[in-house]
């Protein structure tokens, strides 16, 4: 119970701060692939240097969970990384077009904006569909 | 105080404060951070079909993810109701010129609300970003096994290097939908 409260709280939190960074915007999204600001790699690059700097703390520290393992992130094999390039390529793509990855589709859907109802349901038929055809492409 | 909270930020205050969710999720309960997991939830929640992909007990591995996103939805709507989405998005002038060279006037709103809304999803344009758009964003992230907030936030601060070539393949992706796509479609 006390974990729920927390994740769902946790959701808030990020839910609210994708919506005050513009993150969620397509004006936003558009910018910067056509390179035209700083806005959003400032965002995502200080993002990154605080969970660096946060991980390798928590590392540091060794903290571990209430069962006593150590925290740690699940690994990106690097042996997929034919996977993660073409699948990248067409996530891109996506996020090009609705201006939106998958946690701001639903910051906006909750933000009022309900026409994200339908990427949102053409997301589930994508996975869907990957799911089905998984074991015929290239990984 | 208020003020702060109802109007947008600026990256170095907004990055940080994304980067943390990292930690965060990592000391409530050992989870690491991503959302794009919760489309093959609901696949195997309601239309898992047989498939191998979607048999997995959803409810004991998505519950914390499933709860997280609803917690999402949540915090866009305290968003807009603390402060009003519905103003003009700070973007530089360049990207305005652009705009208004594809037929892009309506500025006034997170999205360009001539492109998003319920009539548009019958035009060629609408069908394009909204329904392919869609598709691709979850096709892709399935595939590559992360979507922003996985691989470029979470696997990058943990030093991953599938997650780099991941984040170069979501940037040439959306490099080919501006400098190329829209210029075709608008």
């Amino acid at each position: 119970m006390k974990a729920t409260l927390l994740y769902l709280s946790a959701g808030i939190y990020f839910g609210f701060v994708l919506v005050r960074a513009e993150v969620v915007s397509w004006f936003r999204i558009v910018e910067m692939f056509r390179f035209e600001a700083f806005h959003m790699f400032g965002v995502i690059l200080s993002a990154i240097v605080v969970g660096i700097i946060c991980l390798q703390l928590i590392k540091k520290l060794g903290l571990t969970d209430l069962e006593g393992k150590e925290l740690a992130l699940a690994p990106k094999s690097i042996d997929l990384w034919k996977s993660y390039l073409l699948g990248g390529i067409l996530f891109g793509l996506g996020w090009g077009l609705t201006g939106a990855c998958p946690g701001p589709m639903f910051t906006l859907l909750g933000a009022g904006y309900t026409i994200m109802l339908v990427p949102i349901a053409s997301a589930i038929a994508g996975v869907w569909v990957y799911g089905k055809f998984k074991e015929k492409l290239v990984h | 105080m208020f003020d702060f909270l109802a109007n947008p930020w600026p990256w170095y205050v907004a990055g940080p404060l994304i980067g943390i969710m990292v930690p965060a999720l990592l000391l409530i309960g050992n989870k690491t951070f991503g959302i794009s997991s919760n489309f093959r939830h609901f696949c195997a929640m309601c239309i898992p079909a047989k498939i191998p992909y979607f048999n997995y007990d959803w409810k004991k591995e998505g519950k914390w993810q499933l709860i997280l996103l609803l917690g999402i939805i949540f915090g866009g709507a305290l968003a807009e109701l603390v402060g009003s989405t519905k103003g003009l998005v700070d973007i530089s002038m360049g990207t305005r010129a652009w705009l208004v060279k594809m037929g892009i006037y309506s500025q006034n709103s997170l999205l360009p609300n001539g492109l998003f809304n319920w009539e548009s999803l019958f035009t060629f344009k609408g069908f394009i970003m909204l329904v392919v758009g869609g598709f691709l964003v979850g096709f892709g992230t399935r595939y590559a096994a992360g979507c922003t907030s996985g691989h470029t936030i979470t696997g990058i601060s943990n030093l991953q290097v599938g997650s780099v070539i991941a984040s170069i393949g979501f940037f040439i992706g959306g490099i080919i939908t501006v400098y190329i796509i829209y210029p075709l479609i608008f």
